[in-house]
C-alpha cells in the first residue's frame, strides 16, 4: 500500500512536470552543446526545421532555406552548429504560418517563419526565446518627405499611415504623435494606393513587415529609417516548438552563446540592415 | 369634407366612444408591448453567456473612453452628409430633368445622361469610391485636388446622384400628362413647363422617396474610411481592433440612430400630412 502510494506520488510529480505552464520555457532537459545524442529530436542525428512556403528575403534568399542565406536561415545553421550539427544534418520541411501554431505533435523539431512570440499563441505551441527583436520601421519612396528624418519630431509635420489593428498604428499615435491624425487603412494595398496617390508620405509596418513590403508589395519603396524602440518588452521573434518540447531549452542556451558571442548581432548587421543604410530614427 | 355632412346624428356620441375604445386599446397595446419585451429582455438578461455578450458589446468603460472619439469622427461623417446631400439633390435634378427632355435635339445629351445613369448604378459604390479616392490622385493631373475627403464626398455624390435621379424621374413621369399639354397649349416652352410645372409636383410626390436615400446616404458616407479617412465607423473599428470589444460600434449606431430615427419620423408625418391636404383638395 504504501509502495502503490509512492508510486501515485511519482506519476503526480511526473505528470505535472510535463504539464506546460505555458511560459514557454518548455521541458527540463539536460543538454550539453555540441552533442546532439543528448536532444530529444524528431529524427535521430537530424535537425528537423520547417519554415514557410516560399522565403523570402532578407530571412531567406532564393527561396532555399538551405543554402545558409539570409537572416532567418543563417541563425538557425548558427544555433545547429552550437547544438553540434553539421550543416549536412539540418533537413528543412515547410508549412503553412497559421497551421503551425496549433496544439498538437509536430513532425518538426522547430518552426522558423518570423514567428512573434505572444501570450495567446504561448497557450498552445512553446516559443524559445528570441532571436530578432522587433522595431518599427518608417516605409515610403525614396523622394518621400520623411527622407532624412532623424527624430520623431521631424515625421510629426508629416502625413502617415498604417494598417488598422497593428502596432505600428500604437507607435504613430503613442509615439510619434503627428499634427495630422494617421491615415488608417484595411489593407497594404490600399495603404500602397494612398502613397501613389500621395495622401500619405510614409507608412509604418514592423521591421520584418517592412522588408517584405518593400521587397514584394509596394514597389519602388524603401525603408526610410528604423525607429528606436520603446516599452521595457519589445515585441520579438522566436522559434515555434510543439508544446512541452524538451529541445525548447537547448535551443534557448544555443542561442545564448550566440547572443554573448556576438554571433547573432553579426548575422543581424549582414541581412537585416540593408548595408547598414537604414538610419535609425530616434524619440 | 363629405364624410362629415354624411354622419349620422348620433354621431356625437359614438364618438365619445370611440375615445374610450381608443384610451382601452392603448393600454391594452402598452401592456402587451411591456409584456412582450419584458418577458424577451428576461430571457436575454437570464441567459449564461449575457455576461459575457454584455462585455463584449455594451461595455460602459469601452463606451466611455470611446465616445469623444467616435463622436468626434461623427462631426465629419455629419459634414461629409450634409455636403453630399445638398449636392445630389442638386445634381440629381438636374440630371433627371435632362432626361425628361423631349425633342430630337436633345437626343445626344438624354442619351449620354441615360448612359451614366445605367453605367452608375451598376458600379458598386466602393469601386467608385477607391477609383475617385485612389485612383485620379495618383494620375498627379495638375490642379486636380488629392485630398481622400474630397474624392470620397465626391463619389458619394455621383453614386447618389444616379439613383436619385431615378427616384425624381418617377416622380416626373407622374404628373399627368393633361398637365403638361394644358402648360403648352398657354405657351409655355418646353423648359418652362418643366421648371414650372412638372417639377414642383413631381418633387413633392417624391419627398418620401427622396428621404429615404438622405437616411441610406446618412450611412453610406460611412464608406469613404477605406480611404484612410477617419469619421465614426473607422475610429469605431480601431478601438475595436485594439481592444477586442464592440462597444465602440454600438456608439456609432446610437449615433447613426439619434439622426435617421427622426428623419424616418419626419418622412412618414410628411407623407401623412401630404395625404391629408390632397384628400382635403379633391
Amino acid at each position: 500500500m504504501k509502495r502503490l502510494s509512492l508510486l501515485l506520488a511519482i506519476a503526480l510529480l511526473a505528470v505535472a512536470c510535463g504539464t506546460d505552464d505555458g511560459t514557454g520555457d518548455g521541458g527540463s532537459a539536460d543538454c550539453e552543446l555540441g552533442d546532439i545524442s543528448t536532444l530529444d529530436l524528431k529524427a535521430d542525428g537530424t535537425l528537423t526545421v520547417a519554415t514557410g512556403e516560399p522565403v523570402f528575403p532578407p530571412w531567406m534568399i532564393d527561396d532555399d532555406p538551405s543554402n545558409g542565406q539570409g537572416f532567418e536561415s543563417a541563425v538557425v545553421y548558427a544555433v545547429a552548429d552550437e547544438l553540434g550539427f553539421e550543416p549536412g544534418q539540418v533537413e528543412w520541411v515547410r508549412t503553412g504560418f497559421t497551421e503551425a501554431i496549433v496544439a498538437g505533435e509536430k513532425d518538426y523539431d522547430f518552426n522558423v517563419q518570423q514567428y512573434t512570440i505572444t501570450e495567446e499563441r504561448d497557450q498552445v505551441v512553446d516559443f524559445s526565446d528570441g532571436y530578432y527583436a522587433l522595431r518599427q520601421a518608417i516605409v515610403g519612396y525614396a523622394d518621400s518627405a520623411a527622407v532624412g528624418a532623424t527624430s520623431v519630431a521631424d515625421l510629426q509635420a508629416l502625413r502617415i499611415g498604417a494598417q488598422i489593428g497593428t502596432t505600428s498604428l500604437d507607435y504613430i499615435e503613442n509615439i510619434i504623435e503627428p499634427e495630422q491624425p494617421a491615415a488608417v487603412y484595411d489593407t497594404n494595398a490600399d495603404a500602397k494606393a494612398a502613397l501613389d496617390a500621395d495622401q500619405v508620405d510614409a507608412l509604418v509596418f514592423d521591421l520584418p513587415t517592412a522588408y517584405f513590403v518593400t521587397a514584394v508589395e509596394i514597389e519602388g519603396s524603401v525603408i526610410l529609417g528604423q525607429l528606436e524602440e520603446v516599452g521595457d518588452q519589445p515585441e520579438e521573434l522566436g522559434f515555434l516548438f510543439e508544446e512541452g518540447s524538451t529541445l525548447v531549452q537547448c535551443v534557448n542556451e544555443a542561442l545564448a552563446s550566440l547572443r554573448d558571442a556576438g554571433t547573432l548581432a553579426d548575422i543581424e548587421q549582414e541581412w537585416l540592415a540593408q548595408g547598414g543604410d537604414i538610419p535609425t530614427i530616434s524619440r | 369634407m363629405d364624410l362629415d355632412r354624411s354622419r349620422p346624428p348620433s354621431a356625437v356620441p359614438s364618438l365619445k366612444r370611440s375615445t374610450e375604445r381608443g384610451a382601452r386599446s392603448a393600454l391594452i397595446a402598452f401592456l402587451s408591448t411591456l409584456v412582450f419585451f419584458g418577458a424577451f429582455a428576461v430571457v436575454v438578461v437570464n441567459s449564461e453567456a449575457w455576461p459575457a455578450f454584455r462585455n463584449q458589446f455594451f461595455n460602459g468603460e469601452v463606451f466611455v473612453d470611446a465616445w469623444p472619439i467616435v463622436v468626434s469622427g461623427f462631426w465629419l461623417d455629419i459634414q461629409m452628409f450634409v455636403v453630399a446631400e445638398i449636392a445630389i439633390l442638386a445634381f440629381a435634378l438636374l440630371l433627371a430633368a435632362i432626361r425628361a427632355l423631349r425633342g430630337p435635339a436633345f437626343f445626344p445629351i438624354r442619351m449620354l445622361v441615360i448612359a451614366f445613369i445605367d453605367l452608375i448604378r451598376g458600379i458598386p459604390i466602393i469601386l467608385l469610391i477607391l477609383l475617385l479616392g485612389f485612383g485620379l490622385p495618383a494620375l498627379r493631373l495638375t490642379g486636380v485636388p488629392n485630398s481622400p475627403l474630397f474624392w470620397g464626398v465626391v463619389a458619394l455624390i455621383i453614386s447618389y446622384s444616379a439613383y436619385t435621379a431615378e427616384v425624381y424621374r418617377s416622380g416626373i413621369e407622374s404628373v399627368h400628362p393633361s398637365q403638361v399639354m394644358s402648360a403648352r397649349s398657354i405657351g409655355l416652352t418646353q423648359t418652362q413647363t418643366l421648371r414650372h410645372v412638372v417639377i414642383p409636383q413631381a418633387v413633392r410626390n417624391v419627398i418620401p422617396a427622396l428621404l429615404n436615400g438622405l437616411v441610406s446616404l446618412q450611412k453610406d458616407v460611412a464608406l469613404v474610411y477605406i480611404l484612410g479617412v477617419r469619421e465614426a465607423v473607422r475610429e469605431a473599428q480601431i478601438i475595436t481592433a485594439r481592444s477586442f470589444n464592440y462597444t465602440p460600434y454600438v456608439i456609432t449606431a446610437v449615433l447613426f440612430l439619434l439622426i435617421s430615427v427622426p428623419v424616418a419620423r419626419f418622412a412618414d408625418w410628411y407623407a401623412e400630412r401630404d395625404r391629408e391636404r390632397r384628400a382635403g383638395q379633391s
